[in-house]
C-alpha cells in the first residue's frame, strides 16, 4: 500500500529531487523537477491531515525499525497543518520562481537554487513531521545549510556577509539545540518524544534537565527569530533572491515556531514549562517588545524587503504572544497565525519579486508611480498588506480576531490594546508604500515599466486568493487549529 | 425557496459586488449599472420581509448576515436611494475608481444597516471605512491624498477601538446580538467610543470637515450620506437612552455650528453642518424616548436627501465654475437657476422651514426633549435651529447665490446633475407637505402632528427673526467681507456676550489641546527616530561577534533564572 509509506514520501522525494536537480544541471529541467516534487509533498501532506482529522494520529516506524530503537515518524493535527503550510507555500512560490530566479541569479547557478530549495524542503518537512529530537537535529542542519547557500546566491554582494553572519549564529542556534538534546538524553535514555514526555516529569527537578530547556529555548528562539534574537532575518530576507525571501518567509521561521510549540507543550509539557520555568513570563515581555520595536524599525526602513523582514519579527512576536497566553483560545491563535502570516507574507514578498523583475529594486523611494504602470502587481501588494494589518475579509483579520479573544479570555484588556495598537503600525508601514506606489509621480527619465508577466502574477494571486478565502472561510485553518492547539494542551475537545 | 435565498445574502453584499463589474462594461452600459444597481437594492430592501437569514456558522460564531426589521429597513431604503440619487448625480465623472468606491460605500452602509450581529456590523463597517478611503483618494491631488490619509487612519483607529469593543463585549456577555448594548461596561464603551467616531463626535469632529471637502464634486455628495448616518443607525439600535449622549450631541450641535461660521470654502461650511444636524441625531439618541428615537431615525432619512442636496447644490457650482470660496463666489442666481433654486430648497430644508422634511423631523426630536421635561436640552435645540438657518439656510446660499455680483456666468450642470437635485428637492418639499409616508417607515408608531398652529408659528418667529438679523447687519458684512468679523457679528447679534466668550474659549482650548497634540506627536516621533530609525542601534545588524555575545547573553539570563533565582 503506497498511502502507508506516505509519512516517509513526504521526505524521501524532495530529498531525492535535490541531488537530481544537480545531475539535471539544466535551468528549466530542474525547475520543472523541483516544482513536480514540491507539488507532490503538498499533495501527500494534504493526504496526510486529511487521514489525521478522520483517523487519528499516524505512526510510521522508519526503515521497520519500531519506536526506541528506530526514528519514528509521528503525524498529529499540528504537524500534519504545518507540513500542509510548507509544502504548499513552497509550491506557490517555486512555481513563481522561474522567471524571477532566472533574472535574479547567474544562469550557470539556477539550477543549484533548485537543488538547495529541494533540501531545504526536504529539511523543513523532515523536523515537522519526524517524532524522534535528534531527527530534527540532523533534518535542522540539512534545511540551515541549504538556507546559507540559498541566500548566498542572491546578487547583490551584501548577500554574502548576510549569510555568513546567519551561518555564525545559525550554527550556535542548533549547537545550542543540540546540547539540549545531548542533555535530555543523558537523563532521560531516549530521543523519542513521546518517551520523552512520559520520562522527563521523574527527572524534572534536576539542573540538568532545566538546562536543557534553556539551551532548547535560545536555539529555537535564535531560528525563530524571536526578539531579541531576530538580528539575523532581516538582512538576509533582504538580500536573498525574491523567490527565496518569499519561501523562506513563509516557511523557515514558521517551523521552528512549530518546534517550539513541540518542546514547550508537547515534551516538556505545560505543566513544567510554563509552571515550573515560567516561561511565559519571559516569552510574553519578549513577544510585545519585539511587536513594537521591530514594527517602529519596519516603519523607518527605506528597502522594502528589509521593512518586510524587521515586520517578520513583528509578526512572529504575535505567534510567541499566543503562545505565551497557555490558553486553547491563545495557542489556537499562535498556529492560526502561523498558517495566516505564511499566506500573507509570502504574497507580499512575490509581490515585490513582480517589482524587482521589471524595476530591478525594491527601494520604497524608486517605487514612484509603478501604481499605474503595475496595476495588478501593486494591487495585490495592497490587499495583503491589508491582510497584514488585519482588515475584515482577509486572514489577517481572523488571526487578530482570536489574538484578541484570547488576550480578553484572560481579563487582559490591555493587552487586547496593545495588539490593535500595534496594527495600526503595520499600517503606517504599509501605507507608507502604497502612498509612493500610487501617489508619487514617476520620475521622468525612468524608463517604461510594464506589468510583471502572467507566469509570475498567476501563483501571486493565487496567494492573494489565498489570503482573502481563508479570510472569510475559516472552517479548515480555525477548526484544524483548534484541533491541535487541544492536542499540544493536553485537553478534550 | 426564493425568498430564502435573497435573504440570506445582504442586498448591501449584492450592491458592492455588482459594483465591481462597473469597470468591466462599456460606457454607454455603464449609467445602467450605476442606476440599476441600488435601484435594485432599494427593492430588495424595500420588499425585505421581517425576520432574520438563516445562521451561517463562521468561525465558532452564529451569523446572522441579514436581519430586517423596520429600522434596519428605514436606514436601508435611505442608503440604496442615495446611491440612486448619487448614481445620477456622478453619472459622468470620470474616474471610474471613485463610482465603483462609491457604489461598494453604498453598499457597505446597507450591510450594515441590515446586519444581525456585530461581527457581520463590523465586516461592513470596515468596508465602508475603505471604499470611503478610496472615494477620497480618486479626487487626485496632493491635497485629497493626505486628507485621505489621515481620514483613513482616523477610521482604522475608530475600527480597532469598536473590534475591541466587540470582541470585549462578546467574552462578557456571549452575545454579539447588536442590540442592548450597555456602554458602561468597558466592551459597550468601546463600542460607543468606535462608534461615536464615526459619528464625528468630540474630540475626534474634525476629521469629517479635513477629509469631505477635497473629495470630487460628486465625491463629497456620496461622503456626506453613510459613515455618519450608519452610526446614528448603530447608537438608535445599541444605545438608546444613553445620557452622555445627550451632552455629546448638544456638544456637536454647537461645534458645527460655530466652525461653519467661521468658515469661508463652501463645502466647508457644509461639512461642518453635517456634524451639527448629527448631533441632532444623537442628542435624539440620548433622549431615548420612542418619540426622540422615531425623531432621530427620521432626521437621519430627511437629513441625507437635503444635505446631499445642498452638496450636490454646491457641487454643481464647483464643476461649472471650479471655485469653492465663498469670496470668490456671488450672484450665480442669474446663470443656475436650477441650482439655486434646489440650493435654497435644501437650505430651507435644513432650517426646518415648515412644509420641507426638516421640520417634520427635526422637530420630533426637540418635541421629545420637552416630552421629557428637559428644559435646558430643549432649549439649547432651538436656539440652535436659530443657528443652524444662520450657517447653513442663509450663509450658503446667500454667498454662493446672491451676494455681490462676482461675475461669474456659468449655466446649470449638465441634465443628469440637475435631475438628481430635482429629484431630492422634489422629496424634500414632498415630505415636508405628506409626511405620513415617512412616518409610517419609523421604527415605532407615530402618534406625532407636526403641523400645529403654535408650532409652526414659533418656528417661523424664530426663523424670520434670525433671517431678520443677517439682513439687517448685511451692510456691515458688505463692507468687510473677513471671516472674523462675520464670527464677531453673529455673536453678538445672539445677544448675549456669554455666547460670545464660550465660542472663544472653545476655539481656543480645541487650538491649545491640537497643539499639544502635535508636539505629542512630534515628540513621539523624534523619540522613534532616535530609537529605531536607521542610524539607531535597534536598526543596525551587529557583527557576528556582537549577535553571538547577546545569543550567550539572552542564555545566561535564563540560565540565571532558573537556576538561582527560582
Amino acid at each position: 500500500m503506497i498511502s502507508a509509506q506516505l509519512p516517509a514520501l513526504q521526505v524521501v522525494i524532495p530529498l531525492l529531487a535535490g541531488p537530481a536537480c544537480l545531475l539535471l544541471h539544466h535551468p528549466r529541467l530542474s525547475w520543472a523537477l523541483a516544482t513536480t516534487a514540491s507539488w507532490m509533498t503538498f499533495l501527500i501532506a494534504l493526504t496526510l491531515l486529511d487521514q489525521v482529522l478522520s483517523t487519528g494520529i499516524i505512526t510510521y516506524a522508519m526503515g521497520g525499525w519500531a519506536a526506541p530503537w528506530g526514528i519514528e515518524y509521528r503525524v498529529d493535527e499540528i504537524n500534519a497543518f504545518v507540513l500542509l503550510i510548507i509544502s504548499g507555500i513552497s509550491s506557490i512560490t517555486i512555481s513563481f520562481a522561474r522567471n524571477s530566479i532566472e533574472y535574479e541569479v547567474n544562469e550557470k547557478r539556477v539550477y543549484i537554487v533548485y537543488a538547495g530549495w529541494m533540501l531545504f524542503l526536504t529539511g523543513l518537512l523532515g523536523i515537522t513531521i519526524t517524532g524522534d529530537v535528534f531527527n530534527v537535529f540532523v533534518f535542522l542542519e540539512i534545511a540551515s545549510l541549504s538556507s546559507y547557500l540559498l541566500i548566498s546566491l542572491g546578487q547583490d554582494r551584501r548577500a554574502l556577509t548576510a549569510a555568513f553572519r546567519y551561518l555564525v549564529v545559525g550554527t550556535i542556534g542548533a549547537t545550542f539545540i543540540l546540547i539540549g538534546i545531548a542533555l535530555l538524553y543523558m537523563m532521560t535514555g531516549t530521543l523519542n518524544m513521546i518517551d520523552l514526555m512520559e520520562r522527563i516529569p521523574a527527572v524534572s527537578d534536576t539542573r540538568t534537565v532545566k538546562m536543557a530547556f534553556a539551551f532548547l529555548t535560545v536555539g529555537i528562539g535564535l531560528k525563530a527569530a524571536v526578539f531579541p534574537l531576530h538580528f539575523w532575518l532581516p538582512n538576509a530576507y533582504a538580500y536573498a533572491p525574491s523567490a527565496i525571501s518569499a519561501l523562506f518567509a513563509g516557511t523557515a521561521t514558521k517551523v521552528a515556531v512549530y518546534l517550539l510549540l513541540r518542546f514547550f507543550f508537547t515534551i516538556y509539557g505545560v505543566e513544567f514549562s510554563f509552571e515550573i520555568m515560567e516561561l511565559d513570563r519571559v516569552l510574553l515581555p519578549l513577544a510585545l517588545a519585539g511587536i513594537f520595536v521591530a514594527s517602529s524599525i519596519a516603519i523607518f526602513q527605506k528597502d522594502v524587503k528589509r521593512m518586510l523582514g524587521y515586520s517578520s519579527v513583528a509578526q512572529i512576536g504575535y505567534m510567541v504572544l499566543g503562545m505565551s497566553l497557555v490558553s486553547v483560545s491563545g495557542v489556537t491563535a499562535a498556529i492560526l497565525h502561523l498558517f495566516n502570516h505564511a499566506l500573507m507574507k509570502a504574497a507580499l514578498f512575490v509581490t515585490l519579486g513582480c517589482v524587482f523583475f521589471r524595476l530591478r529594486s525594491v527601494m520604497r523611494d524608486d517605487l514612484a508611480g509603478i501604481g499605474r504602470k503595475m496595476p495588478w502587481t501593486m494591487a495585490a501588494f495592497v490587499v495583503a498588506g491589508f491582510s497584514l494589518v488585519g482588515i475584515p475579509l482577509t486572514v489577517g483579520f481572523i488571526s487578530k480576531w482570536y489574538l484578541i479573544v484570547a488576550a480578553l479570555e484572560q481579563q487582559w484588556w490591555w493587552l487586547a490594546v496593545l495588539v490593535l495598537i500595534s496594527s495600526l503600525l503595520a499600517l503606517v508601514y504599509i501605507w507608507q508604500v502604497i502612498e509612493v506606489a500610487y501617489f508619487k509621480p514617476a520620475d521622468d527619465q525612468s524608463p517604461a515599466i510594464k506589468e510583471a508577466p502572467v507566469a509570475l502574477l498567476i501563483p501571486t494571486w493565487l496567494l492573494i486568493g489565498a489570503n482573502i478565502y481563508f479570510g472569510i472561510d475559516t472552517s479548515l485553518t480555525v477548526g484544524v487549529a483548534d484541533r491541535a492547539a487541544r492536542v499540544l494542551l493536553g485537553v478534550g475537545p | 425557496m426564493a425568498t430564502t435565498t435573497i435573504s440570506a445574502m445582504p442586498p448591501g453584499a449584492w450592491l458592492a459586488l455588482g459594483a465591481l463589474l462597473l469597470p468591466l462594461v462599456t460606457l454607454r452600459f455603464r449609467p445602467v449599472l450605476l442606476l440599476g444597481l441600488p435601484l435594485v437594492t432599494l427593492w430588495l430592501v424595500w420588499t425585505l420581509p421581517d425576520g432574520s437569514s438563516p445562521v451561517l456558522p463562521m468561525f465558532d460564531y452564529q451569523l446572522v448576515l441579514v436581519e430586517s426589521d423596520s429600522l434596519g429597513r428605514l436606514f436601508g431604503i435611505i442608503f440604496s436611494l442615495m446611491a440612486v440619487a448619487g448614481g445620477l448625480f456622478a453619472l459622468r465623472q470620470k474616474s471610474t475608481v471613485e463610482l465603483v468606491a462609491a457604489t461598494v460605500y453604498a453598499g457597505g452602509a446597507v450591510g450594515v444597516a441590515l446586519a444581525g450581529d456585530l461581527v457581520t456590523l463590523f465586516v461592513f463597517w470596515e468596508i465602508m471605512a475603505l471604499a470611503s478611503t478610496t472615494v477620497l483618494i480618486s479626487a487626485g491631488g496632493a491635497r485629497a491624498v493626505h486628507a485621505a490619509m489621515r481620514y483613513f487612519f482616523v477610521h482604522i483607529f475608530g475600527g480597532s477601538l469598536l473590534m475591541a469593543g466587540i470582541v470585549m463585549n462578546l467574552a462578557n456577555t456571549g452575545s454579539l446580538a447588536v442590540e442592548g448594548l450597555d456602554a458602561s461596561t468597558l466592551g459597550g464603551g468601546l463600542i460607543l467610543a468606535g462608534v461615536l467616531l464615526n459619528a464625528a463626535a468630540p474630540p475626534l469632529s474634525a476629521w469629517l470637515a479635513d477629509a469631505y471637502p477635497e473629495a470630487s464634486y460628486s465625491g463629497m455628495v456620496t461622503l456626506s450620506a453613510f459613515t455618519t448616518k450608519a452610526a446614528v443607525y448603530v447608537l438608535i439600535r445599541a444605545f438608546p437612552g444613553t445620557e452622555i449622549l445627550i451632552a455629546v450631541g448638544l456638544f456637536m450641535i454647537f461645534y458645527g455650528i460655530i466652525y461653519a461660521l467661521l468658515e469661508n470654502d463652501m463645502r466647508r461650511i457644509l461639512a461642518y453642518s453635517i456634524v451639527n444636524q448629527v448631533g441632532f441625531m444623537v442628542t435624539g439618541v440620548g433622549i431615548g424616548t420612542e418619540m426622540a428615537l422615531n425623531g432621530a431615525a427620521a432626521h437621519a432619512f430627511t437629513h441625507i436627501i437635503y444635505k446631499a442636496l445642498l452638496l450636490m447644490s454646491a457641487g454643481s457650482v464647483l464643476y461649472q465654475t471650479g471655485k469653492r470660496k465663498c469670496t470668490d463666489l456671488g450672484g450665480l442666481f442669474q446663470s443656475m437657476p436650477v441650482t439655486m433654486v434646489c440650493g435654497v430648497i435644501g437650505a430651507l430644508s435644513i432650517s426646518s422651514f415648515p412644509l420641507t422634511s426638516g421640520f417634520v423631523s427635526k422637530s420630533m426630536i426637540g418635541q421629545a426633549a420637552a416630552d421629557e421635561h428637559l428644559m435646558i436640552t430643549w432649549f439649547l435645540l432651538w436656539a440652535a435651529s436659530a443657528g443652524v438657518f444662520l450657517h447653513a439656510g442663509i450663509k450658503f446660499p446667500w454667498f454662493v447665490f446672491f451676494q455681490k455680483d462676482s461675475g461669474l456666468r456659468p449655466p446649470d450642470p449638465p441634465w443628469h446633475m440637475q435631475a438628481a437635485m430635482i429629484f431630492f428637492a422634489a422629496l424634500c418639499i414632498g415630505l415636508g407637505v405628506w409626511p405620513q409616508p415617512l412616518y409610517a417607515l419609523l421604527p415605532e408608531p407615530v402618534q406625532y402632528v407636526p403641523y400645529t398652529v403654535p408650532h409652526v408659528v414659533n418656528m417661523l418667529q424664530l426663523l424670520l427673526f434670525s433671517g431678520l438679523a443677517f439682513f439687517l447687519m448685511l451692510p456691515m458684512m458688505k463692507r468687510s467681507l473677513t471671516i472674523t468679523l462675520d464670527f464677531d457679528w453673529v455673536y453678538r447679534a445672539l445677544g448675549p456676550r456669554v455666547t460670545e466668550r464660550t465660542a472663544a474659549s472653545v476655539a481656543a482650548i480645541n487650538r491649545r489641546w491640537q497643539a499639544v497634540g502635535r508636539r505629542r506627536i512630534d515628540g513621539v516621533f523624534d523619540f522613534l527616530t532616535r530609537h529605531m530609525g536607521p542610524n539607531s542601534v535597534a536598526a543596525q545588524t551587529p557583527d557576528s561577534s556582537l549577535m553571538v555575545l547577546l545569543v550567550v547573553a539572552l542564555l545566561g539570563v535564563l540560565l540565571y533564572l532558573r537556576f538561582f533565582v527560582s
